[in-house]
């Protein structure tokens, strides 16, 4: 009764095509955006609660946002084109290593053609892009093999690209700036004029961010290049026969995926944790992005934000909820509760519900436009 | 001859080690050429063998049960451990999953594996616990041919001997038993089976199981040399290279993986290390894997995937 | 990463006049390892006929198919489609000269909807890049729009405009067969191949598609070689026919001619050697 789609009918295929076409889901998003644009910053700037403090923003929403950002990356590459990928981590650090160097001026000496590339330090907007950039061409270089191979033997290159890279940031010092303890610090954010310091600025530059990427794929995904995408995820053989390139669609996905992902990194490490060393881009961010993926659901941009929320979550309320009742639990088995939790989902989702909790939640609406009646 | 000395001294060594990683591989292996499922929880089924084992002999031994009696009765608690692992596995993983495509049960043991990691860790101590099976010194032969001799660590040679063992029962197992062709029917398609009357969820939990107890047996060996921790886990990171190089199905192939692997790594990083940064055994597996993907997919021993529409 | 560039060809309607021979074979030999799939096999497709093959199980109709398609390549002899003449097709050429195909086990994308299944056929003809779509709004909206009319026509054609949203692996044997034909169609193709079009379906629905597959020859203009076991299928509907048996061809003619071919009923009944 909430939610009935009827009496909305389509009369061009432009409205059919729509990114939401129920009312009631556009007026939803509105009304998320709103408040998320205007109500986030108004209540922080007033220290209303939940924003009493900066916590909120600085702890939860702002790592949230750009989790986000890196999942929809990976999505693009595990759900919809179906290659798995266990070097997320990788291609994040690419990114913010990339824009690090790029915002501090690139000196590379080429002895062996007797010139040199210098480019001066660049403004932190380019510098960020540029970073996607790299972690674009990067990932192209690892698509290839994408093509010979498949399945889990995809998933063995990819852990090759996280621990050559794990180790090329630390031993090549050239891309720390041959500082002596290895870890670098983030150029202050500015953009256009405009510097970005308190969590409520930073929250609205990810924010900015976020939008658009996520507006952006979901443009690429239900047009020509995500149907491409989805048919090699099924059935690569049959793809070729309509006049789809699997090069050209893996190599594609590669590209925009690994351009999303490191562009997320350079988020994490600029506007999240301002100094990082290269442990911030480890096999555990790979897989804490893996987790989010799959618990939010393969293939959907909406699975992305609600699994990133999920695996960011899951820590701090089983930290916080049995302290609120009085339970006194460590740290550690904190910790182990988290990585239980997370790993019976997963087993739970497969079994259940392969697509996650987005389908979850379009199953619920689903129920919801039947209310009261069962079906 | 020092230079010979010194290369064979690395090489050995790096072919004992690499016949440590085998031992995890054969578990892997194992699983893949029963089920058709990559069990990416072999390395957590280590860390689960090894604590089990280790926490239930510091016990005993803390009780004055004899040496002897108390390895034996670890083991056996640990085995037993395993077995009820390989029935909650089989129950509420891969039992309601079979049918699903490969990828699906990979991500499924993926989700199993935290669950190990974590539970094992809740129920026996998240410490290092060190362990004392087998001897840890090291002989030095051939002093009169090579200056200073070769060093050869005893550990090394132990675990040789028993992955040797090992894939020679597997290998009788896999080629001459009943059960063995069953396995690898299952392994081939898990519907068919079934529709033939194989028993899947038995044969399941018994390819589980044996796995569990190759896990415990390279628990035995990496955790006196490395001791019981957690960092155990990440063998099964490591084994993965071992199994592109010598094919997913092939038990003598995870072997032949596993020494390429182990030599390849050492020599690489006293030979090559010095030039480019040390640190190499980090990726040398990996990058190694890689190129023998782009030259041959399927890995060194392991079966053509033919695609047909 | 393509930009918008100046329009690809598309696969047009080339100069080959209804009743020439469009696509030949001429001493094709197959084998995988050991196994001879297709031995000295020479026949040929007119524009504008419904060319059948037959024979029994394990002829090698499909693999026939497969080498037109460009997923097998002959070891010997020369296929010569539109005049060009090639040792051997690849998928991407035969989909970009205007082959489409339908497979025995249904090859369709299973996690898309009908719609978007369809619309893959159109994959060929759209031009814009990756930048276009990013935007959606102005030329890639534009050109989305148009496919979808030429999809929907499609749709409405087969019958198949109340699944259009529904993903295609919960549909049923015979829509799905219905939804792949909408694929190969969708791509437009000047010569179509048809692998058991009418596998697993009841009298009812092998008529609805005997209907759509007249259809599709006289109102689409295309060419069509189809493999069918439904010897009643076959009699009424081609023009020609194949007939394959152990990897040889054993009669070539007009249904009524082959009907009566004795080599051709020895095959299927099975005669001593």
């Amino acid at each position: 009764m909430l939610y009935r789609e009827a009496g909305q009918f389509k009369s061009s295929y432009a409205a059919d095509m729509a990114i939401f076409p129920i009312r009631q889901d556009r007026v939803a998003l509105l009304l998320l955006l709103a408040f998320a644009y205007v109500g986030v910053p108004l209540l922080a700037q007033f220290k209303i609660w939940p924003f009493g403090s900066d916590y909120l923003l600085r702890a939860i929403l702002i790592p949230f946002l750009i989790l986000a950002l890196g999942t929809i990356g990976l999505n693009i590459l595990m759900g919809y084109c179906g290659q798995i990928s266990l070097g997320a981590g990788a291609f994040m650090a690419i990114g913010a290593y990339g824009a690090y160097k790029f915002t501090n001026g690139v000196h590379l000496p080429l002895a062996w053609l007797g010139s040199e590339i210098s480019i001066p330090p660049l403004p932190v907007l380019p510098s960020i892009l540029l970073g996607g950039l790299m972690s674009a061409l990067v990932g192209i270089l690892f698509g290839m093999p994408s093509l010979r191979i498949k399945g889990l033997y995809l998933a063995v290159a990819t852990l090759a690209a996280q621990f050559f890279f794990d180790w090329v940031f630390i031993r090549v010092k050239w891309f720390t700036n041959y500082t002596p303890s290895g870890s670098v610090t983030a150029p202050e954010l500015k953009i256009f004029g405009l510097t970005f310091n308190t969590p409520s600025e930073r929250y609205l530059f990810c924010l900015v961010f976020v939008s658009l990427f996520a507006l952006m794929t979901k443009n690429l995904v239900r047009g020509n290049l995500g149907r491409q995408w989805m048919a090699i995820r099924d059935m690569d053989i049959a793809a070729e026969l309509m006049g789809i390139r699997p090069l050209y669609a893996k190599l594609s996905a590669f590209a925009i995926s690994s351009f999303v992902v490191g562009v997320a990194g350079a988020l994490w490490a600029f506007v999240y944790l301002g100094a990082w060393e290269p442990l911030a881009f480890n096999i555990d961010r790979s897989f804490q992005l893996l987790f989010m993926v799959i618990i939010g659901g393969l293939g959907s941009i909406l699975g992305s934000f609600l699994g990133a929320a999920f695996i960011l979550i899951l820590p701090i309320m089983l930290d916080q909820v049995p302290h609120a009742l009085g339970i006194p639990v460590t740290v550690e088995t904190v910790s182990l509760l988290v990585l239980i939790i997370t790993g019976a989902l997963i087993c739970y989702l497969l079994i259940v519900e392969p697509l996650g909790f987005a389908r979850l939640w379009s199953i619920g609406k689903e129920k919801l436009r039947l209310w009261p009646y069962p079906y | 001859m020092l230079l010979a000395g010194q290369v064979l001294e690395v090489l050995l060594g790096g072919l004992l080690s690499g016949v440590l990683y085998s031992l995890v591989a054969l578990g892997f292996v194992l699983i893949f050429k029963a089920s058709g499922v990559f069990n990416f929880a072999q390395g957590a089924m280590v860390l689960l063998a090894g604590l089990a084992m280790v926490r239930c002999l510091d016990y005993l031994t803390h009780h004055e049960f004899p040496t002897w009696a108390a390895v034996l009765l670890a083991l056996l608690f640990a085995a037993g451990i395993m077995a009820l692992t390989a029935w909650l596995v089989q129950r509420f993983v891969l039992g309601p999953l079979v049918n699903q495509d490969g990828l699906t049960l990979f991500m499924a043991t993926i989700g199993a594996t935290f669950v190990l990691e974590g539970a094992s860790q809740m129920i026996f101590g998240s410490d290092v616990y060190p362990l004392r099976l087998f001897p840890t010194d090291a002989w030095i032969i051939g002093d009169g041919i090579f200056p200073g001799g070769i060093l050869i660590n005893k550990l090394d040679v132990w675990g040789g001997l028993i992955a040797g063992l090992l894939v020679a029962g597997l290998a009788v197992f896999f080629q001459s038993t009943k059960t063995g062709r069953a396995l690898r029917a299952v392994a081939d398609d898990h519907a068919a089976a079934q529709s033939v009357g194989i028993p899947i969820s038995w044969i399941w939990f018994v390819v589980w199981l044996v796995a569990g107890l190759v896990a415990l047996v390279a628990a035995t060996v990496w955790g006196t040399k490395l001791g019981v921790q957690f960092s155990i886990t990440f063998l099964a990171l490591k084994a993965l290279p071992v199994l592109i190089i010598g094919g997913f199905t092939s038990v003598p192939g995870a072997i032949v993986g596993g020494l390429m692997v182990g030599a390849g790594e050492k020599l690489a990083e006293i030979y090559l290390g010095p030039h480019i940064g040390g640190g190499i055994e980090y990726w040398f597996a990996y990058v190694l894997a890689l190129l023998v993907l782009l030259v041959r997919p399927q890995g060194l021993f392991g079966e053509r995937i033919i695609e047909r529409i | 990463m393509k930009a918008d560039v100046e329009p690809r060809p598309v696969a047009g309607r080339s100069s080959v006049a209804p009743g020439d021979v469009l696509l030949s074979l001429e001493h094709v030999s197959l084998s995988f390892g050991g196994v001879k799939a297709l031995r000295d096999v020479s026949f040929d497709i007119r524009k504008g006929e419904i060319r059948a093959i037959i024979g029994p199980n394990g002829a090698g109709k499909t693999s026939m198919l497969n080498v037109i398609n460009g997923f097998y390549h002959p070891q010997e002899g020369v296929i010569t489609f539109k005049g060009k003449r090639r040792h051997d097709m690849r998928p991407y050429l035969a989909a970009s000269q205007g082959i489409a195909r339908t497979f025995q086990n249904v090859a369709l994308f299973k996690g898309m909807s009908t719609l978007d299944n369809i619309m893959t056929g159109r994959t060929l003809k759209m031009r814009r890049g990756i930048l276009s779509h990013m935007l959606h709004w102005g030329p890639a909206q534009r050109e989305e729009i148009r496919h979808r009319e030429a999809v929907e026509r499609i749709i409405d054609f087969l019958e198949i405009a109340h699944i259009r949203k529904v993903p295609v692996g919960k549909l049923p044997y015979g829509l799905q067969k219905r939804v792949e034909l909408g694929r190969a169609l969708a791509m437009e193709p000047e010569l179509l191949l048809l692998d058991e079009p009418m596998a697993g379906m009841n009298l009812e629905e092998k008529q609805d598609m005997s209907r759509f597959i007249l259809t599709v020859k006289d109102t689409f203009d295309t060419t069509i070689a189809l493999i069918e076991h439904d010897m009643g299928v076959v009699m009424d509907l081609s023009d020609r026919v194949v007939v394959l048996d152990y990897g040889r061809k054993i009669a070539d003619g007009s249904p009524a001619a082959v009907q009566g071919d004795q080599a051709v009923i020895d095959a299927y009944l099975g005669v001593a050697h």
